[in-house]
């Protein structure tokens, strides 16, 4: 559905985007991750037929960006960065003559508007100037203009950007409802979110492709990748430390600080970043030794994404 | 042409949403009756016609027209709109046009609402149609050629102080190139073809000749072609902003 081929963007003398190629398939929802200025955006204002490539290309449902924008652009449903729209129109008003751009009228166009005003929470506010809505309700309405025309393809800059913590459930609800038949490709820097709401991600750093895979996938590279934090009373853990560090599964036993007094917890490290959770659980049953907290690590996006994005 | 009248619409609505719209027609209609009655001296010259209101407008429009026309892309830019109206299923010279004819329209409402002075023209004695009809024409067009500028320059920056100055220059120019005063000092010093060359690419030149009464092709021919190079090269400006 989307099919990127070594898309690269300079202005003037910098390089923005450099040789990306990725595939989306429909069904799928691609989190596009990176620092500010990794190019991001840049990428998709090149998908959406914003600005033209430098070189390479890229096809939107077999369609190409560059023999064919206005397609593109039938197919595209896009949610720019910021959420931009007209301040002095009405939420209803300003949906209505996107759907006329889009080329509905009469019923129908009725219809669509009243379907996104459903589905992204508009109607308290559709008789309401945009110019004063909040955060929350514009970056909705600009995401309700995006959904005006059912669109295959789905391009959302920084969805749940401004968004507080319920607003940010409710987009991500909405956009994993829409995935099943659609393709969607997010940008966000909450990295959360990728693993709440995406089937697979890719990191770029200064235009570069430097990760890509499932979120669960790109957290195996973390150093914490099925690390186990164990908590117990502090009389037991003295001998536990040495045991720990005897046992040929654990790579090294770190001491973490006391949160809960009376209470001691340990971070240890697996071999090779294998899972050795139930090797732990059963060496701990035969030593009869009561747990507090037993958690299992599946590995830091922040600290994968950190990784990959600082070493350059 | 899918796409004109939604952006058309919403553009034109724009402007009577803002205070823009009001203070514009108020200056505007002030402005002509200030330089009819009182620079024109339009009742000492005991003549029932509308030349000394339509004598006025290239002066007029060098500050008004520019602007109107000045928010038409800057705005679009700062605000960033641009990249959700540029990203829509619409050709680039579609919203070009579209934008322009909302503002051309809102600049004709205005021209309208002048009608009082045809009025007051009938009342005062029995003035001959044809002027008054072609001066209109001629003001509109004049008007459409200055907002095509003005459209254009708003595309070559964010910034609509610095639009509006760059427009009202080349305005200015234009005007100037047909006033007499320089073309009688070309005159003394050049044959007469260079002034009379020079002249043909004024506002004025073409503007006298159809508020007098004439129309010519030719010079309905030069405001149009002006608006349609002023609006060809609005879009190739903002083609190449996206580029870089």
């Amino acid at each position: 559905m989307i099919q990127v081929h070594s898309l690269s963007k300079n202005f003037n003398n910098f390089l923005a985007v450099d040789q990306v190629s990725f595939e989306v398939q429909k069904g799928e929802v691609l989190g596009f991750l990176g620092p500010n200025g990794a190019g991001k955006s840049t990428t998709m204002k090149m998908l959406t037929c914003f600005i033209p490539p430098s070189s390479g290309t890229a096809e939107i449902c077999g369609f190409s960006i560059l023999e064919n924008p206005l397609e593109v652009r039938n197919q595209i449903g896009y949610l720019p960065e910021s959420a931009p729209s007209y301040d002095e129109m009405l939420v209803g008003e300003f949906l209505r003559f996107v759907a006329e751009i889009r080329g509905f009228s009469g019923k129908e166009l009725k219809r669509r508007v009243s379907i996104v005003i459903d589905m992204t929470s508009l109607r308290e506010v559709e008789n309401q100037m945009i110019e004063t809505l909040s955060k929350g309700f514009r970056q909705r309405t600009s995401l309700a203009q995006a959904l005006i025309h059912d669109p295959p393809v789905l391009i959302l800059d920084e969805p749940t950007d401004g968004l507080d913590p319920n607003q940010k459930h409710e987009v991500r609800t909405l956009i994993k409802n829409m995935s099943e038949d659609r393709t969607i490709l997010i940008s966000t820097h909450i990295l959360e979110e990728v693993d709440a709401v995406c089937t697979r991600a890719m990191i770029i750093s200064e235009g570069r492709v430097v990760g890509y895979g499932t979120p669960d996938e790109l957290m195996s590279q973390s150093l914490y990748r099925n690390s186990v934090t164990v908590s117990v009373n502090a009389e037991d853990h003295i001998p536990l430390m040495n045991d720990f560090n005897k046992l040929d599964f654990v790579y090294s036993v770190e001491h973490l600080p006391e949160k809960r007094q009376g209470l001691v917890t340990m971070r240890l490290f697996p071999q090779n970043k294998e899972s050795i959770a139930r090797q732990l659980e059963h060496y701990l049953f035969s030593k009869k030794i009561p747990i507090e907290q037993f958690v299992v690590d599946r590995g830091r996006m922040e600290e994968v994404f950190r990784e990959l994005t600082t070493n350059g | 042409m899918n796409g004109f009248y939604p952006i058309f619409k919403r553009e034109l609505l724009a402007y009577f949403r803002s205070p823009v719209a009001y203070v514009f027609i108020i200056i505007f209609l002030a402005a002509n009756a200030g330089c009819t009655f009182f620079l024109g001296n339009f009742y000492d010259s005991q003549q029932a016609s509308l030349e000394i209101f339509f004598l006025f407008h290239p002066w007029l429009y060098l500050f008004l027209i520019p602007a109107v026309g000045m928010r038409l892309w800057s705005e679009e830019r700062r605000s960033g709109t641009a990249e959700l109206l540029l990203t829509f299923p619409v050709r680039l010279t579609t919203t070009v046009f579209a934008k322009f004819f909302a503002a051309w329209f809102f600049i004709g409402i205005a021209l309208l609402l002048t009608f009082p002075m045809v009025w007051t023209v009938y009342f005062l004695g029995s003035p001959d149609k044809g002027p008054i009809i072609t001066g209109y024409l001629g003001s509109f067009l004049m008007a459409g050629s200055y907002l095509a500028i003005a459209s254009c320059t708003s595309a070559l920056t964010k910034n609509q102080v610095i639009s509006f100055i760059l427009s009202v220059n080349i305005c200015l120019v234009l005007v100037l190139l047909g006033w007499g005063v320089l073309g009688d000092t070309l005159n003394s010093v050049f044959p007469v073809w260079i002034s009379d060359f020079v002249s043909q690419f004024s506002f004025t030149t073409h503007y006298d000749a159809i508020r007098r009464g004439v129309i010519d092709l030719r010079d309905i021919i030069y405001f149009v072609s002006i608006i349609v190079i002023m609006l060809m090269l609005n879009v190739v400006v903002l083609e190449s902003h996206k580029a870089s």
